[in-house]
């Protein structure tokens, strides 16, 4: 049987950027996915007649710029539609809006509080400053501390001058940023609650913290990355869907030479002689090559896809020990037409924005209190889309689209499986949240997808719903990541490499570490890069 | 007069009275001014029912740096150990308790599994501890500053962590920065054990076991003496207050003036420096040299005044976090409780109500909401059984630091202290059936009271929440992290510089060594 160069496992956005990339310099490469369809959880799918569900990611911010260049995805037919900022609604019928331009959305803060309207400015001065720091490693390797070689000590160095570089008092906000919680960091620039929740809501998407847990500041900034400098990535949706990006990867993919097979899963991963040698799949075939690259989370792919004898048992211990706790869940929903928002009654058209259901920091501290004690939030935050105001492909005529991200809802109930009573009543809980705040809403529903981490992991193959593949914590970010010694995408047998978010620098559509993956590799290789570094200042 | 030697330190308690000594055997003139009527700060024995007392605020000694011990000649100065490294005891409310002495561990259903991790938590723990306890004694160095001595306070820390090896640095990287209960649940399966663990990582700070940090507090309770003492406690003969007696007479004998029930209103600024200081009584003492062991808060925003401060710095200062979140019970008892299950012999150990990772979780739940546990974790010794000079013959005192009771109180502490000290009663009771009966008299000091009787900000024991952001060369916040003030003339020598509160007096010591230029 033929025997390739690459296999890729996992057709998701880094698995499908991981192929792209070693197809561009030169490597047959197969890319296997156990789904009938592509795009892991950057995906597009009809579920209801007539509509298009972004069922998993919803928007796109955080896709890297020089991957969206160098993949030429606009060429392969990606288009990334910008949508108007965001609003965040009180209980009380209040609304704190935020919009594209910076002096509207100073007027709105000064409406609500004239010293937190001062204070956003240097708010946002501070964050993107550590967004930019921080944005200059997101597409490079990350050193390894403990070792003397050469490229990691070079990276140590290099890493230590970008650091002096900020100059003192930076460096002591930065250090300070990276321990603290949102909601500590926040009490230091604002007085209004409105205000303080409508931030902290950014702080605690997709992980296991409550917004007074020190560490949420930098969940914060991996959100606040895409607007850097309003660059390519800004907040926006992808026309079609957020499956649209997997299809333009993929179309990059395939016009490089590169093969994607469908539809059966891995069953192992072969390892002979302490080497990989390829795959067997599900449906029985083998694929062989020297060159194994998986997107799969960490846990899956040495705990599920590997026989354990391949493994040393302390590291099969460390895996265990990976913290990939699911926290958010999602209902996508097809409408009737448009709901009405009590809050929203003067000004309808702020519906194409990023809409947050959260008045309080209190309050969304205590919906994560729900979740340690192992159940789904009793009054969740709530953030929602209506993308087909935007993107008209996604719902039939004067139908609508929504899109429901919840926060927080635990992989387990109290420990135990998720039944489908329970996904039930969970999403009855949001759709009660919502009505409460645009009555009638519950009779515009035509159809509901209720999805828990159960649904996540069960289709997508996120480990325990986690939608970063692994929780940001300090423990799992930079050389941590997935955990310490194995940071730089190489797997613990050889020819094993692994692309997905559990590596760094983490989840979020922004494909960077399956580009960083890909450049390692050809580094083993030897083949030349084709790989961009750093970052392109845009 | 001001020959350029004379300092005014603020505050006697133990980081001033530390710092005085240091000056004062280094031929300062030194005066301390202690708005008290008594020396020792919140470290002092109260007598809080006629005949019985207690250390009011500190109980327990765990991270007291030896060489001050040594230095100051606190032995021949009064201060001797009435108890060293007292066991836990783990309660459980059906009596089978756990005892846990240093790495070892005896009691029913204890797995070898669990005895083992143990073993190895307690190594690793203390190998990672001794590199935070070896920055004790050291100023903290800035960072960027291009100055050469900071260089060499990194490298000396880069090269600590270094030397840990390559698997032990790869733990600490991966674990300083998180949270106990991940921690524990690696590596733990008695509910009992973890509890009793995480209780050590979140006494005295606005933290629970998952909250990130906790590992890093519970690093900092080991790391007394460079790491050596490892967490172990000890009990002061006499309570706190005799060793806060100890270092008022090593001041004392060394040339200090101590004047008591002596309040600063005001440090006295001459155009861009301090001069002296403006007392309650308006008498104004002049000084080249102002030394502050007041918390930050006060110091900068009540005694200076921000007026005299730049803007960014007051700012930090502002939003310095001390968030009181301890309490402390006393109880007289006319006999020895009954802990069901407990053999008296035991009793004299350091009892701990925490008796599960989720317990613990839940009683700080209620803190984040400015409300006290429902069901409080508890920090527990009798210490006449080991000195019989704190209370009559056959009676005994209790000491326990009660969590969580938030400094800023919903309600209100007025309101809350009745309904407060009902519930820890009652928590106390399910262990201690008798103790109701026992107790003679009763008195709960909430952060509100800590916070006025000791002048502390928000009642904090640290004068500032102990936190990675709060730490080191960030503590109290950038710009005095030196001990140095931005201000010509003054210092800050208490608990709310490197490296905090615990009765450590290092503060005090580094201090002293900054005013003197031998750092």
């Amino acid at each position: 049987m033929k025997k390739h160069d690459a296999i890729v496992i996992g057709a998701g956005h880094n698995g499908i950027t991981n192929a792209a990339y070693l197809a561009k310099a030169g490597l047959d490469v197969l890319l296997v996915e156990k789904n009938p369809w592509i795009g892991g959880a950057s995906v597009s799918r009809e579920l209801h007649e007539g509509w298009i569900y972004s069922n998993c990611s919803y928007v796109c911010s955080l896709l890297r710029p020089e991957v969206y260049r160098s993949l030429e995805l606009a060429k392969y037919g990606l288009q990334v539609v910008p949508y108007g900022g965001s609003v965040t609604m009180s209980q009380n019928g209040d609304i704190l809006g935020s919009y594209v331009d910076e002096d509207v959305s100073r007027r709105e803060i000064a409406r609500h509080s004239e010293r937190d309207a001062d204070a956003v400015v240097r708010y946002h001065r501070d964050i993107m400053r550590q967004c930019r720091f921080i944005r200059q490693f997101l597409l490079r390797t990350a050193p390894d501390p403990t070792s003397f070689r050469p490229s990691d000590i070079r990276e140590m160095i290099y890493l230590g001058k970008e650091f002096a570089k900020l100059g003192e008092d930076v460096i002591y906000d930065l250090m300070r940023f990276y321990t603290m919680s949102i909601s500590d960091y926040l009490d230091e620039y604002f007085e209004h609650p409105l205000i303080k929740a409508a931030y902290a809501g950014s702080g605690i998407i997709g992980s296991a913290l409550g917004v007074m847990s020190p560490g949420t500041a930098y969940v914060l900034l991996h959100h606040a990355m895409g607007e850097v400098d309003g660059n390519i990535g800004a907040w926006g949706f992808a026309r079609g869907g957020m499956g649209a990006i997997a299809k333009a990867m993929n179309a990059c993919f395939e016009d490089h030479g590169g093969t994607t097979l469908c539809g059966s899963g891995v069953d192992r991963i072969i390892v002979k002689n302490g080497k990989t040698s390829g795959v067997a799949l599900e449906n029985g075939d083998e694929h062989h090559a020297d060159v194994v690259v998986s997107n799969m989370t960490f846990p899956r792919t040495f705990l599920e896809c590997m026989d354990e004898k391949d493994l040393e048992p302390d590291f099969l211990k460390k895996v265990r020990n990976f913290k990939i706790r699911g926290s958010s869940g999602k209902l996508n929903i097809a409408l009737d037409g448009l709901p009405q928002f009590t809050a929203l009654k003067d000004n309808p058209d702020m519906m194409v924005a990023d809409m947050h259901l959260i008045d309080s920091i209190e309050r969304l501290e205590r919906a994560y209190d729900d979740w340690k004690n192992g159940t789904w939030s009793q009054d969740p935050y709530i953030d929602m889309l209506i993308p087909s105001l935007t993107d008209p492909t996604m719902a039939p005529p004067g139908k609508h689209f929504m899109s429901v991200f919840v926060q927080y809802v635990p992989p387990k109930v109290h420990g135990e499986e998720w039944t489908d009573a329970q996904r039930d009543a969970f999403g009855q809980t949001v759709i009660n949240q919502i009505e409460k705040y645009a009555p009638g809403f519950k009779d515009l529903i035509l159809h509901a997808e209720i999805r828990t981490p159960r649904e996540l992991e069960n289709e997508v193959g996120l480990t325990e719903g986690n939608i970063f593949q692994g929780e940001l914590t300090m423990d799992q970010l930079l050389f941590n990541r997935p955990i310490p010694g194995y940071a730089q995408y190489r797997g613990p047998v050889k020819g094993l490499y692994m692309c997905g978010s559990s590596n760094h620098p983490g989840g979020g559509v922004m494909a960077a570490p399956g580009a960083n993956a890909a450049r390692e590799i050809l580094s083993d290789l030897k083949r030349p890069n084709t790989v961009p570094e750093g970052w392109l200042d845009d | 007069m001001t020959d350029g030697t004379n300092v005014i330190i603020i505050g006697a308690g133990h980081n001033g009275l530390t710092c005085a000594a240091y000056l004062a055997k280094a031929g300062r003139h030194v005066t301390v001014l202690e708005a008290a009527n008594r020396v020792g700060g919140a470290a002092t024995t109260r007598e809080f029912a006629p005949d019985f007392r207690v250390s009011a605020c500190a109980h327990l000694l765990y991270l007291m740096n030896s060489d001050i011990r040594r230095e100051l000649g606190l032995d021949a100065k009064g201060l001797s150990l009435a108890r060293q490294n007292l066991k836990t005891v783990a309660l459980a409310a059906d009596g089978n308790h756990l005892l846990i002495a240093g790495d070892r561990i005896d009691g029913e259903d204890v797995t070898d599994e669990d005895r083992q991790a143990l073993r190895e938590y307690r190594r690793f723990m203390k190998r990672f501890a001794r590199i935070i306890g070896r920055l004790h004694d050291r100023v903290p160095p800035r960072i960027a500053s291009g100055e050469r001595s900071d260089l060499i306070g990194l490298g000396r820390l880069a090269l600590d962590v270094r030397l840990l090896g390559r698997d032990d640095m790869r733990e600490f990287l991966r674990i300083a920065g998180i949270n106990i209960f991940d921690v524990l649940q690696e590596n733990f399966s008695s509910d009992r054990l973890k509890g009793a663990l995480a209780l050590d990582a979140v006494l005295g700070t606005h933290l629970g076991p998952r909250s990130n940090n906790s590992v890093f507090t519970a690093l900092h309770r080991m790391s007394g003496n460079a790491g050596e003492t490892g967490g172990e406690v000890s009990l002061v003969k006499g309570g706190m207050g005799a060793l806060s007696d100890a270092l008022a007479r090593a001041a004392i004998d060394a040339g200090a003036e101590i004047r008591t029930g002596t309040a600063v209103r005001r440090i006295v600024m001459d155009f861009d420096r301090v001069c002296g200081v403006e007392l309650e009584s308006g008498e104004v003492i002049e000084a080249d040299t102002v030394a502050s062991s007041a918390d930050p808060k006060t110091t900068f925003l009540g005694l200076l005044g921000a007026a005299n401060l730049e803007a960014g710095f007051a700012h930090r200062i502002q939003h310095l976090r001390a968030r009181g979140n301890a309490a402390k019970l006393h109880l007289a008892l006319s006999e020895l409780p009954e802990f069901s299950g407990l053999d008296t012999g035991l009793l004299g150990e350091r009892l701990v109500i925490a008796p599960d990772l989720n317990y613990v979780e839940h009683a700080f739940n209620h803190a984040k909401y400015g409300e006290f546990s429902a069901e409080p974790v508890m920090e527990i010794t009798l210490p006449s059984l080991h000195d019989s000079s704190l209370a009559p013959q056959g009676q005994h005192v209790l000491s326990a630091v009660v969590q969580y009771a938030p400094a800023e109180l919903k309600q209100g502490w007025p309101e809350g202290k009745a309904a407060f000290t009902e519930t820890v009663m009652s928590v106390l009771e399910r262990y201690a059936p008798d103790i109701r009966s026992k107790a003679v008299v009763a008195e709960l000091l909430t952060p509100a009271d800590l916070e006025s009787e000791f002048r502390m900000a928000g009642g904090h024991w640290h004068h500032g929440e102990l936190s990675l952001d709060q730490f080191l060369m960030l503590r109290p916040v950038p710009g005095a992290a030196q001990y140095r003030a931005p201000v010509d003339g003054l210092f800050l020598c208490g608990a709310g510089s490197h490296p905090g509160g615990g009765v450590m007096g290092s503060a005090g010591r580094n201090a002293a060594h900054v005013i003197l230029g031998k750092s």
